[in-house]
C-alpha cells in the first residue's frame, strides 16, 4: 500500500473509504481527492445519498386502533379471548 | 424497512405479541430499548424471509464480506447523481436492496441512529456496520446510476 496519502491509487483510497467517511472527519479533504476527479465524484454521490435518505423518513402514522388490535391479539394469545 | 404501512402495522403488532411473550427472558443484559429494537428487527427479517424476498440473515448481514462488487469507480469520471436524487427513485432503489443492508441503511442514514447504537442493537462491531453501510450506499449509487443512464436512453 501506498504511504503517502497524495500517491494512493484510487483502489487504495476506495477500500479505506469506508473508515475514512466513518470517522466523522471531513473526507474531502483528503490529499487523494485533490486530484481525483473519480474519486471526488464518488464521495459526492454517496453524499447525495446520505442526505436525500432523511427525506424517506415515515410521516404516516399508524392507524388508531392498533393499539386495540395489539391489546386484543395478547389477549387471544393469552386465550382469555377467544379467536373470530 | 417493508415499505408498506399495512404492513408495518402487522408487524409492530406481531412485535408486541413477541415482547409479551419473551418480557420474561429479559436478563436485563442490555438496555431494554436495545433488546426491545433486536426483537422487532428479527419479527421483521422473518417476515421478509417467509415472502422470499432477497435476505441476509441478521448474522449474514453483519458478517464482513468479500461483496466488493458494488460502486467500484476507478479509471474515467463518469455518470454522476449531480447533487439531487428523485425521492421516488431512491425508494425504489432502497426496496430493491438486500434486506442486511437496508436494515443498516434504513437505521443509520433514514432513522439516525448512530453507528456505536447500530452495533448494540444487531449485536455486531461497529466496524461491521460502517462497512455495511458503506457497501449499502454503493448498491444504491449503481442502482441510481442505472436508473439515471436508462432515463437518459430515452
Amino acid at each position: 500500500m501506498t504511504a503517502d496519502p497524495k500517491k494512493m491509487t484510487c483502489e487504495e483510497f476506495q477500500s479505506q473509504l469506508a473508515d475514512l467517511i466513518g470517522t466523522g472527519e471531513d473526507v474531502s479533504q483528503h490529499p487523494h481527492l485533490q486530484t481525483c476527479d473519480t474519486c471526488r465524484a464518488l464521495l459526492a454521490d454517496l453524499q447525495t445519498i446520505a442526505d436525500a435518505a432523511k427525506q424517506l423518513l415515515p410521516i404516516e402514522q399508524p392507524k388508531e386502533d392498533l393499539w386495540d388490535r395489539i391489546e386484543l391479539a395478547i389477549k387471544r394469545d393469552e386465550g382469555t379471548v377467544q379467536p373470530d | 424497512m417493508v415499505g408498506n404501512a399495512a404492513e408495518a402495522e402487522d408487524l409492530t403488532q406481531e412485535a408486541f405479541l413477541q415482547l409479551h411473550r419473551k418480557i420474561a427472558t429479559f436478563r436485563g443484559d442490555s438496555a431494554f430499548s436495545t433488546w426491545l429494537h433486536r426483537l422487532a428487527i428479527n419479527v421483521v427479517l422473518m417476515h421478509l424471509r417467509k415472502k422470499g424476498l432477497p435476505l441476509m440473515s441478521l448474522d449474514e448481514a453483519m458478517e464482513p464480506t468479500h461483496d466488493d462488487g458494488p460502486g467500484r469507480s476507478f479509471g474515467a469520471p463518469d455518470l454522476s447523481l449531480s447533487g439531487s436524487i428523485d425521492r421516488l427513485a431512491l425508494e425504489r432503489a432502497v426496496a430493491e436492496l438486500p434486506a442486511g443492508y437496508r436494515l443498516i441503511f434504513v437505521l443509520h442514514d433514514v432513522e439516525g441512529y448512530e453507528h456505536n447504537e447500530i452495533a448494540g442493537m444487531l449485536d455486531c462491531s461497529i466496524g461491521n456496520s460502517k462497512s455495511q453501510l458503506h457497501k449499502a450506499r454503493l448498491k444504491l449509487r449503481d442502482a441510481l446510476r442505472t436508473t439515471l443512464q436508462k432515463e437518459g436512453q430515452r
